[in-house]
């Protein structure tokens, strides 16, 4: 039916989230660096000095859980509310549908760019150097990056019939802060769960990215045969229930 | 080939516009509460072919919106079959995607590329765009500095500039002071000069008798008449003036 220009349509829906978030912000881009920074600080704070541990490095070690957390529900949350947010561009105008949950989580990017940005400097910072593993960093990130696309266009289609989805997404991120090793390391999870933990792609991100970026060591293959079927299993079953819930959105929005 | 093809369509609606919580949808389920429907169309055939024009008229609910969505393929009939042949414009709504906060220069790119403009396309149309809509400096001043006039003409300009076969104009011709109407209208009459088909909902009479060969008046769904715009306008005027 539509046969416009999917690129341009993309980078300007893309452009939009960006531009409309930080227009409003005398600070710009500063806030998408204060928030990391003073969650980071706080989580310090508190597993330093209240509960030592002896963990080097580790506000990098905090920092490598946390951006890829923060990314996820961030483009989650703003991915599942999309297709209501656009209603009004969804009742009017015939554009593939999927193209607004994807959007919405690609206008995250920006912030997530930052982020990195602001991971490597501490990296970096900590005497902790560059190595041959850094070209690890796109192919892990854009894993990340396709299960949120795949994860969205699942939620933002069930968000149109049961407008309690949203909530519950915003729960699961809340537990989720506690089930990613964030704070704690891989290896004070006991032996049974282990397996578990890596399916979940933002836990596998983050010991990924510890390997990297604070052991210079590459990802464990295994890891990263996790992490990319369980990417790519989410951004199928995304576009496929999203394809077979599109139909109703019409009658439902 | 007819361009557009409507065989025996219905559309229905669930009353409740659909469950919307989960609260709802569990309540259906247990209570095995089948939601009645209301046909917002019912048994609506008709054929266009390329080059022609088909008005629609019918009172507010008469099912008009909701048979040039499925002409523009944002909903699929309960029954029936649509078969449209050709690129649609559908201007059902002015400014799709208009953001308050972005400039009148990012607006139009946005509306652009939602209306299926290609990137190169927009760029050798901007000047146009611009100076069709008569907003001038303007277009780098953030949307909400622009009178509600202004948005509309420029929504309108940006929308013209869409190239289909099918256009679909849903009463957005009312916009703008007089100047700006008539530059409109000249400009549909342009597309229609050039052969394209034109598909036009509409309450001006005289706009209906200019650019349109036929007209379909819907009543509660339902196709009551189909034929030479003169003779449905008067029906319909006709019966409209009873119930008033």
């Amino acid at each position: 039916m539509w046969n416009g220009d999917y690129g341009f349509l993309l980078s300007n829906l893309v452009k939009k989230d960006f531009k409309i978030r930080y227009r409003n912000m005398s600070l710009g881009v500063f806030w998408s660096l204060l928030n990391p920074l003073v969650t980071m600080a706080a989580l310090v704070f508190v597993f330093s000095k209240i509960f030592p541990n002896t963990q080097p490095h580790f506000p990098v070690f905090i920092l490598c859980g946390l951006v890829p957390f923060t990314f996820f529900t961030l483009a989650w949350s703003s991915g599942t509310g999309s297709l209501l947010d656009n209603s009004s561009i969804m009742k009017r105008v015939p554009i593939p549908r999927e193209i607004i949950p994807i959007a919405a989580v690609l206008g995250n990017c920006a912030h997530l760019l930052i982020q990195i940005a602001l991971l490597l400097t501490f990296t970096l910072a900590f005497g902790l150097g560059v190595n041959r593993y850094w070209l690890w960093l796109p192919v892990v990130w854009g894993m990340e990056v396709i299960f949120v696309c795949g994860l969205a266009l699942l939620t933002s289609a069930a968000n149109v019939y049961i407008r309690d989805t949203r909530y519950l997404v915003e729960s699961i991120n809340t537990i989720l802060f506690w089930m990613v090793p964030i704070f704690y390391s891989f290896s004070a999870v006991p032996q049974q769960f282990r397996g578990i933990y890596e399916l979940n792609p933002i836990a596998a991100l983050a010991l990924a990215l510890r390997n990297i970026l604070m052991s210079g060591t590459p990802p464990r293959t295994i890891l990263m045969l996790k992490l990319a079927g369980s990417s790519l299993f989410m951004l199928g079953l995304g576009l496929v229930a999203f394809r077979k819930m599109k139909q109703g959105f019409y009658d439902y929005l | 080939m007819a361009l557009i093809e409507f065989e025996h369509v219905s559309k229905t609606f669930a009353h409740t516009g659909g469950a919307r919580l989960l609260r709802d949808h569990l309540d259906d389920r247990l209570r095995r509460r089948h939601r009645s429907v209301f046909y917002a169309l019912k048994d609506v055939s008709f054929q266009l072919n390329h080059g022609e024009s088909l008005a629609i008229v019918g009172g507010n609910g008469a099912g008009k919106s909701t048979l040039l969505s499925l002409v523009a393929g944002l909903c699929q009939p309960n029954e029936g079959r649509v078969a449209v042949n050709g690129r649609v414009a559908a201007l059902l709504e002015l400014g799709s995607g208009f953001h308050p906060d972005l400039t009148g220069r990012e607006n139009v790119g946005l509306n652009a590329s939602l209306l299926g403009l290609s990137r190169k396309r927009t760029e050798e149309c901007f000047d146009t765009i611009v100076e069709f809509s008569g907003i001038g400096d303007f277009i780098d001043e953030p949307l909400r500095t622009f009178s509600s006039g202004m948005v509309m003409r420029l929504a309108f300009s940006v929308a013209v500039h869409v190239d289909p076969d099918i256009l679909i104009v849903d009463e957005v011709l009312a916009v703008g002071d007089q100047s700006f109407q008539a530059k409109s209208f000249d400009r549909i009459c342009e597309f229609k000069r050039l052969g394209k088909t034109l598909l036009f909902v509409s309450h001006v009479p005289e706009m209906i008798r200019a650019l349109c060969d036929r007209a379909l008046w819907l009543d509660h769904g339902q196709a009551i008449q189909l034929g030479a715009p003169d003779e449905v306008l008067r029906a319909y005027a006709g019966n409209s003036a009873i119930v008033l």
